[in-house]
């Protein structure tokens, strides 16, 4: 049984009287603690699968199953629990919360999990330490650079130590060096186990990743795996 | 997500926008304070009256020339248009009743006294002997009026605790001569003082014997009768017998009015409750006005905050948790904005009070009670609907909106 069962997914805008197949009929089985990149052109609906991963979005059609439970029939809030638990979400515009400094945005999900203050507070300091942020944790977004952001994300959607860690375009705004540190983050989460799937555009990072699949117009147009490394 | 935690993320996040947080708490604190002040207004008022009528003494009948509406009592009650006037002899006649205790004639006007140089405007009383135990006042030195019959014009007078202080100083006044108008009275005694009631302070009066005053007026007529009854179930009867006794007096008509101090009192409650209750219910308005305020404004921090509250749900946060939280910040605001109102309304009674000592403009408890329970609530059921809003917001739209 894979991590991930995807079959007969159909994701079908409704945009006035046109319809945009953003996915069509797609399968995709993932393995616990692959490395996939998610590739193809600008509107081939990459963005589209990653949500319909995390149980942001819901199909027109298909099964999803997580784990091994088939997931789209769960109520939202339901859906969320499993989100809570098992998936983490990094997206391209960090979405850090503005008003809450790096420490209490790192802590949102152990707060909307209900862990209690005390153990939030040792978890998130570790977090932190882990990400080199340990002298950040009481600014703002608005005081950290770019690659701090995002780091501040990535502590963010691994608090609560997920299965799954879904990053659509991480490096989108970031220059290419900080945009390595954090693709080599994402790699070290993955090397520890956590199953790692990253839309990207950029050729170089989809090289790193053991497993490519390729999108075009709403399908799976390749999906190639490098063998694996000599050891 | 436990209470306090969405307790604490509410605040943060109804600090986090000070202005928006600020014009609400404004809007809603004006509403309660509107509250609080008016009806510590009104409710001032109403006491105000209650206790200047309660001064009078309870078993008290008052008799005015002229017929007003059937029982009831309107400010006409006070001013005097007659058709046939009360004369001391129908006084007189009441006097003889046998549920009738005492009895004072009343006829007020103003006039000018004069000691040696001195001279001021004063407001002179015509009245009788038992004028001091109606209105329970005291004498501070000498005697009050004579009991005598009610038509003698007496040359004497009783005066007040201004008058006599301002005439006579630290000298003695009993015996002393004064001119009030035309007339040159002995003075017999000095009120003690603050007796008061019904805006008649007796510091400032002159009171003389009612024929007295009669002759300075040159009139024959009667301001009021005051009539005390044995005890207060005469009251009902004794209102009867001198209803009777004054009709058979001017032929049968009925054209004179008798009220009571329960009648006025009913009355006074009766018309500045209600004024109190309509003033509340302008000033809840603006409560309601508020109400709406914060749907929008919640409205605004919902479509605002709509990326946050996508990612609150990526990060596994339930329908539930996003509601309580706008909840909770809506119910946070209208608290603030409720305290800050009481206060504000507290500090307008205690200003109002400075103004107008003599009126007691404190908030009653149920106007409190009423302003912030109504504020709290209109703050919560204005702020379920963005809540709802919130809670159902499309977690992929909602990330995808910056
Ligand atoms: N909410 C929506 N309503 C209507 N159409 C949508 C919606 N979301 C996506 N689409 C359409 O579905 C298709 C796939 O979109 P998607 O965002 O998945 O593309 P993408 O591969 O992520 O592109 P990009 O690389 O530009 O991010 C596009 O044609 C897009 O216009
Ligand atoms: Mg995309």
């Amino acid at each position: 049984m894979a991590q991930i069962e995807l079959d007969g997914i159909d994701r079908i805008f409704q945009l006035g009287d046109s319809q945009v197949h953003a996915l069509r009929d797609v399968a995709l089985h993932i393995e616990a603690g692959e490395y996939v990149a998610v590739m193809g052109p600008s509107g081939s609906g990459k963005s589209t699968l990653l949500n319909l991963l995390g149980l942001l979005d819901r199909p027109n059609a298909g099964h999803y199953r997580l784990e091994g439970r088939d997931v789209t029939t769960l109520s939202a809030d339901e859906q969320a629990a499993v989100r809570s638990a098992r998936i983490g979400f990094v997206f391209q515009s960090f979405h850090l919360v503005p008003r809450l400094t790096a420490a209490e945005n790192v802590a949102l999900p152990l707060m909307l999990a209900g862990i209690p203050a005390h153990e939030r507070a040792s978890r998130v300091a570790r977090a932190l330490r882990d990400f080199g942020l340990e002298g950040r944790a009481h600014h703002r977004p608005d005081e950290l650079s770019g690659g701090q952001r995002q780091r501040v994300a990535i502590a963010r959607a691994t608090i609560m130590r997920p299965a799954l860690l879904l990053a659509d375009e991480p490096t989108g705004n970031l220059d290419r060096a900080t945009g390595q540190e954090v693709t080599a983050l994402l790699e070290d989460l993955n090397a520890a186990g956590m199953t790692l799937i990253v839309v990207t555009h950029d050729p170089t990072m989809g090289e790193r990743a053991r497993r490519r699949v390729l999108m075009e117009d709403g399908a799976i147009r390749e999906d190639l795996r490098r063998s694996p490394e000599p050891a | 997500m436990s209470p306090a935690d969405t307790l604490r993320f509410a605040s943060r996040a109804a600090l986090g926008y000070p202005l928006r947080s600020a014009l609400m708490v404004l809007a809603m604190s004006i509403g309660v304070a509107a509250v609080v002040m008016l009806t510590a207004l009104g409710d001032g008022a109403r006491r105000y009256v209650v206790e200047e009528f309660s001064a009078l003494g309870a078993n008290l009948l008052i008799v005015l020339p002229g017929r007003t509406e059937t029982g009831g009592v309107n400010p006409g009650s006070f001013v005097s248009s007659t058709p046939r006037d009360l004369t001391n002899d129908d006084a007189a006649a009441l006097l003889r009743l046998p549920l009738v205790l005492r009895v004072a004639p009343l006829t007020v006007g103003n006039s000018e006294i004069s000691v040696g140089g001195r001279l001021r405007e004063v407001m002179v009383v015509g009245t009788s002997a038992d004028y001091l135990d109606i209105r329970g006042f005291g004498v501070a030195s000498g005697q009050f009026l004579p009991r005598e019959d009610f038509g003698r014009a007496s040359a004497v007078a009783v005066i007040g605790e201004t008058i006599r202080a301002e005439l006579f100083g630290n000298q003695n006044a009993i015996g002393r001569m004064i001119r009030l108008g035309d007339h040159r009275l002995r003075v017999i005694g000095t009120m003690g003082p603050a007796g008061r009631g019904l805006g008649m302070n007796s510091d400032e009066l002159v009171l003389v014997p009612v024929a007295t005053a009669q002759a300075m007026f040159n009139t024959g007529a009667l301001f009021r009768i005051m009539v005390e009854t044995r005890g207060r179930e005469a009251l009902a009867p004794a209102q009867r017998q001198l209803e009777d006794l004054l009709k058979a007096r001017r032929d049968g008509e009925f054209d004179f009015t008798v009220i009571t101090q329960d009648a006025v009192l009913g009355t006074f409650d009766r018309i500045l409750g209600a004024l109190t209750l309509g003033v509340a219910g302008i000033a809840a308005i603006s409560l309601a006005v508020a109400g709406i305020l914060v749907m929008n404004v919640m409205l605004v921090a919902v479509t605002q905050r709509t990326g946050e509250i996508g990612l609150l749900k990526a990060l596994g946060a339930s329908g539930r948790a996003i509601r309580l939280a706008f909840l909770t910040e809506a119910g946070l605001l209208s608290l603030a904005g409720a305290l800050a109102g009481f206060a504000l309304g507290h500090a307008g009674a205690w200003a109002i009070r400075l103004a107008f000592p003599a009126l007691p403009a404190w908030p009653p408890d149920w106007a409190v009670a009423a302003a912030v329970g109504t504020a709290l609530g209109t703050g919560l059921l204005f702020g379920v609907m963005p809540a709802r809003r919130a809670a159902a917001l499309d977690p992929v739209q909602a990330l995808m909106k910056r």
